[in-house]
Formats: C-alpha cells, structure tokens, sequence
C-alpha cells in the first residue's frame, strides 16, 4: 500500500494562495481527513496529491518516490467525486465491473473481482439487479464498490457524501470506514463536515487558510484544541470559549469569569487574561456555585438535550441527558469539570496551566 | 395570530396523492414543525395553508373562519421560503419595510420606521440597517427576510426549510433564536423540514409526515419515546432506532404478536449484562461514542459516552434497559400494552 507525502507544497493563484507551505504524511493504510471550512485549501491540497493541479511549489511522494511531474492517469489513484453516479440502464454486475472491463481486465479476474467487493458490501445477492429496482443505500454501496473493485494504490474522496441527508450521510460513513477496514488501502478524504471526520478518521489535518491548524486523532482534536479555530470547528455544539481574568491567590493563578473566582479550576500563569475553553459535556448544574445564568433554550435531541444558559458570561452551552429537566427560564448554578478545562490566549492559541506544567515537569 | 385548521384535506397532483385526509389543528401561538422525507407532502401541505394551492377535498380554516375559497393576499399570512429573496438595490431598512409601504397598507412613515426597527432590534441586526441587502452574511439575509415577515404582522407563519441554506453553525444560532422570536411574540408557526433536530428542537409538536399521510402528531419527547409506529421510529433518533426480528430475541418479547423489538443506541450499556456481542466499529463523535456491535449476526448501535478501552473486534457483555424497550406488530405499529408500560 501507499504513504503520501507533502514537502513544502505551496499553490497559489493568481496572486491568491490557496495552500501554504504544507508539509504532510499519510501514513500507509489510514484514513486521513482533510477537514475546513470552504477555502481552506483542502480540495487543492487533494487535487494536486491526485495530479489534478500543479504545486507552485515543493513536492509530492507516493511511497518515497518522487510524483509530482508524474500525470494524474499514471499515479494510479482513485479519485471519488460523488458516489451515486451509476448506469442506469446496468445491472449491478455490470457496474462494479466497468472500471476492469474499461482496463481490459480478463474476463474471468473480473468477475472474482466482482464477487469479492460485492461479499465485502453484503451485495453479492444483488448482482443480478437493476439500479432502478435498488434502495438508495444498495445503491451507495454499489458506488462504492465501484470505486474500490479496481484497487488503486490509493483513494482520495472530494466530500463524496455532500448530497445526502443526514440519516444516509450516517450509514455510508459507516460503510465507507467497514469498508477501509476490509482493505485498509490509503485514503485521503476531504469535507467540511466535522461529524464526518470524527467518525471516520485515523487521522484528522484541520486546515485553515491553506495552513494545517492541527494534525492529530479525532480525540486528540476533540479534547485538546490548539487553538480556538480547531476547539470551534470541532464539536456540536462548539466548545464553550469565555473570558476570564486571571488574578493572583497567594502566587497562584486563578481564574475569575465575570467577577466569580474560580479556585477549583487549573489556571495559567504568566498572563493576566486568557480564554477559557470547555465542552457542552463538561458542564455540570451545581446549586452552589455562584456562576449562574438564566435558561435561553432547552434543545431536545432524543438520547441527548443541549441547554443554552445566557449569563453575564455571554452564552454557554451546556450537554446533559434528556432526563435532566431545565426550562425556558430556569437560573441553574454551573460548574466546570476541573480536568476538561483548556486555556487560550489572546491570539487563540492553547496555553498550559501552572498545574499541567508541574505535572509534565515532575 | 391565529389558529389554522384542516379538516380532511386532500390534494392529488395527477396520480400522485401529495396530501391525504390531513386533520389537524395549529393552535394560536404553536410551532408546529412537520417533518419527512422530500415526498411527503411537507410543501404542498403548506401552500395548501398559504392558499396556493386549492384542497380536492376538505377545508382549510384560519382563526375560525373557512378560508378554503379565500386567495392567498386575504389569508394575511406570511411564506417564508429556503431560499431568501431580499431586494439588492435596497438597504436592510427598505428591505424590512417594503411590506408595509404596500398602497392597501396605508401605514403613516412613522408606524413603519417604528415597527422596522422593533424588529431590527428583535432579530439582532439594528446595527444593519443601512447596509445594502448584498453586504449581508448569509445568516444576516435569513434575518432580514424573516424579519420581512415579521413587520407585517400576519396572523400565521408558514416557513419551508428556512434554514436549510445555511452551514451548521448558523443554522444552530439561528434555531434558538427563531424559538425566542416565536415565544416572545407568541407567534403561530406551522414549520416544515426534513431536519430532525430542527423538529425536536425547536417544535412544541411535531407531525410526521409521509407519503402524503400523517402518521404521528405529538410533542416532541412523545414522539422520540413512545413513536406510533416503526417508520416513525426510524425517523427521529441519530443512530437511528435498533430494529430487531422478534425471533431474534426471543428472551425480550413480551408478549405473542410482537414482530419486532425497537431499541435505542442510548438505551444499551456496554460492559455488563447478560447479552454477548463482538465490536464491530467504534466512530468517536466528540461527546459521544458510536459502537456497532456485531449481535447474533445482526449489527447493533450503541450510543455511549466514553469508549475506555474499548477495541474492535473485541467480545464484550451489554444490556439493555429493559423499561424503554419498543415492541412493534407484524403491521410495524406500537403495541401499547407492552413495552415501556
């Protein structure tokens, strides 16, 4: 299987730089996601892995050899716009074959070939069917098979699930990451959608004006943000991002959010304002505290419930099961889970706290 | 703002029935959001209310009165669409007051200035009145154009996926505050959507539409926890809802003519339990962790909140919270003396 490598790539148009200085791995047989917001640079950056576009600068490796002169037809990649693109007028059999077929690919080869993706999607009693007569999730699934029977050395996918609702958009990205299970070929995947990405990734690169914001593990992004573009791009509902005074007890920070001290709370040091980061989920109600505000909404989401509290804070959203009961009105006292807390500073980069600091010195 | 009112409407386009036999009542001051697939009837069902579209069948009323005869200019309700349409060549103040100059209006300029800027400050975008229509946000445009309708002050709202053209953010602001709008006017607003979470957010009902029919018609905690019947079950809830053969689990039916049993992902614990399954995926949604199980050869999600240790293809023991089970006939509606109790 295939490594991708990105040194130095920089692409600019027309004075316009689409992608700045990237330097990048995907590691052989991952899920890579490219995530941002549009005009981030992340389609460029797939195109220009695919051979689509032309860097302006650096290079591109496809295991350690050097690609990026090399066309786009002869770096034997898949590139996956839309899934749901089939011939209507064949049968399923014949779809998943015409990537081969198309090849030259013998006949019998082809047909093993077919019978294997097909084993591997829960289609194989299908491949006598015509599109017409298929549900929209067999049809996905034929897609995909479509894409994979040709086992490229590597996948990359342009926001292939950008057309579905909800509930289909949840079912193929459960078969997307089965399926890269199965095969567990390199794949490259590009969205807006941070739904999508948690759930599929290995690794996730969030991009931000044609830089990577952050490389890491959904969980790694999830729970330590480095910056607040990422600790707001990542999560629904965004982490909580309040500012606070840091003053001095005794030499050591504390934090103070809209004139209430805050003395269980890690702080960090050395500044005299910073922004506290917290996620919906890690807001607890606490009738002692002395931080309160009053109920704005009460949003029911089935297994789950978000509460918007407004408060001299500004607006903070809290996550609880949908059997604590809050209403339009209500003035609940909050608290924050100690060890879930980040720090940004001023320009919205992660901050360490005195604590942490010890912990990692000692 | 008023009440609105079908009795037994239906309306067929060709040989496609697009809204079948639909009674309901919208009361003064409700948001009543109905949600289904595209094909449902969620539109038409709408136009119907607007007047733009005439029932074969039925009647439509609007504060008590029968206006099924009535066109759309006499019904004083107020469409707003998924795609807004603001007047470029405007600024936001002409924009928000272009309703009310209307010559059968016979608004004094000060009324008008009066009520444009009530709304501005409502919608939060007082600060824009002077700004031309196309220097707006698209969050800023929606504003405007519900504001738009707003000024007018009509008896009803109809909107059609208004926030479906936004990104998810905006769209999440923009619920709550369309909520808040709703409660401090005690607007009437009939809501149509194929977005579950805009329904259970924001709905003090919802109606669940499909194939022309209403199946449901319930607050929104009803609906999720006691659905009428399976395609309702599948339509709200993400993971959507378990649905099991009966035969598979003979040990939780609890009674004969159960055909299938309903679970939902966040009614299973993973760790403990009587029951044995193989981690099949594991999808980290943030807060939340999505676990497919591998269950006597059936797939399985569980909704949990950490996902300590948990590794694929790994064997572990669950259970299920027996109490919130849902048990469904051969026909796939609820049986009521089962289940939940």
């Amino acid at each position: 299987m295939t490594a991708i490598r990105l040194e130095g790539v920089s692409k600019r148009f027309a004075g316009f730089t689409a992608v700045d200085a990237l330097d990048l791995t995907v590691p052989d047989g991952s899920f890579f996601v490219l995530l941002g917001p549009s005009g981030c640079g992340k389609t460029t950056t797939l195109r220009m892995i695919a051979g689509l576009e032309m860097p302006s600068e650096g290079r591109i490796l496809l295991d350690g050899e050097d690609v990026t002169e090399l066309r786009a037809g002869r770096r034997d990649i898949a590139f996956v716009f839309q899934l749901f693109a089939l011939y209507p007028h064949m049968n399923v059999r014949r779809n998943i074959a015409y990537p081969l077929r198309s090849r030259g690919v013998a006949r019998a080869e082809t047909a093993r070939r077919v019978e294997e993706v097909a084993r591997m999607l829960r289609i194989e009693h299908l491949l006598d069917a015509r599109i017409g007569r298929l549900s929209g999730g067999d049809r996905q699934r034929v897609a995909l098979a479509r894409a994979v029977v040709r086992r490229p050395r590597a996948f990359l996918m342009d926001e292939p699930l950008g057309t579905l609702d909800a509930a289909f958009r949840e079912l193929m990205c459960e078969e997307l990451r089965g399926l890269h299970d199965c095969i567990g070929a390199t794949t490259v995947y590009v969205t807006h959608d941070q739904i999508e990405a948690m759930r599929m990734a290995d690794l996730i690169a969030v991009m931000n004006r044609g830089r990577v914001e952050q490389l890491g593990t959904p969980e790694e992004l999830y729970h330590r943000p480095r910056s607040t573009f990422v600790a707001r791009f990542i999560g629904s509902p965004a982490m909580n991002l309040l500012a606070c005074r840091i003053e001095q007890d005794a030499g050591d920070p504390v934090a103070v959010l809209a004139g209430v001290r805050l003395p269980g709370i890690p702080a960090p040091a050395g500044t005299a304002e910073a922004t506290l980061g917290i996620r919906p989920e890690h807001v607890r109600i606490d009738e002692t505290s002395a931080l309160r505000g009053e109920v704005l909404a009460v949003e029911y989401l089935g297994a789950r419930q978000v509460v918007t509290v407004e408060g001299p804070f500004g607006l903070l959203k809290l996550r609880a099961p949908n059997r604590l009961a809050l209403a339009f009105g209500d003035r609940p006292g909050l608290a924050f889970d100690p060890g879930r807390v980040v720090w940004f500073d001023a320009d919205g980069r992660s901050l360490a706290t005195a604590r942490r600091r010890e912990a990692a010195g000692g | 703002m008023a009440e609105l009112r079908f009795e037994a409407v239906s309306k067929s386009f060709g040989d496609l029935t697009a809204v079948r036999e639909l009674t309901l009542t919208l009361a003064d001051g409700e948001f009543l959001v109905l949600l289904g697939p595209t094909g449902a009837g969620k539109t038409t069902t709408l136009r119907l209310a607007a007047g733009l579209e005439r029932p074969d069948s039925g009647r439509v009323f609007i504060g008590g009165r029968d206006v099924t005869d009535w066109p759309p200019a006499a019904r004083d309700v107020a469409f707003i669409f998924q795609t807004f349409s603001l007047y470029p060549h405007l600024d936001v103040r002409d924009n928000l007051a272009f309703p009310l100059r209307a010559p059968a209006r016979r608004l004094g300029e000060a009324e008008i200035r009066r009520r444009v800027e009530a709304v501005a400050e409502l919608l939060g975008i007082a600060d824009k009145l002077a700004n031309w229509a196309t220097q707006l946000s698209g969050g800023e445009m929606q504003r405007v154009a519900i504001g738009r309708a707003l000024v007018r002050e009509p008896r009803l709202f109809l909107m059609d996926e208004p926030l479906s053209s936004l990104d998810a953010k905006l769209r999440e602001t923009l619920r709550i505050e369309l909520k808040r709008i709703q409660r401090d006017l005690g607007a009437t607003i009939l809501y149509v959507t194929h977005d579950q979470i805009e329904a259970t957010t924001m709905a003090d009902r919802i109606g669940v539409l499909e194939g022309g029919e209403l199946l449901q018609l319930a607050p929104p905690r009803e609906v999720y926890d006691r659905p009428a019947e399976v395609r309702v079950a599948r339509r709200l809830g993400s993971p959507a809802i378990n649905l099991l053969p009966a035969a598979l689990v003979p040990e939780l039916v609890p009674a004969s003519g159960v055909a299938r049993i309903g679970i939902r992902p966040e009614d299973i614990t993973l760790g403990t339990g009587a029951f044995r399954a193989r981690v099949r995926q594991i999808e980290p949604l943030g807060a939340d962790t999505v676990v497919l199980l591998e269950f006597r050869d059936t797939g399985l999600h569980a909704l949990t909140t950490g996902r300590d240790g948990l590794q694929t293809g790994q064997q572990l023991a669950f259970d299920l919270a027996r109490d919130r089970l849902l048990s469904f006939d051969e026909r796939g509606h609820l049986l009521t003396s089962t289940g939940t109790g």
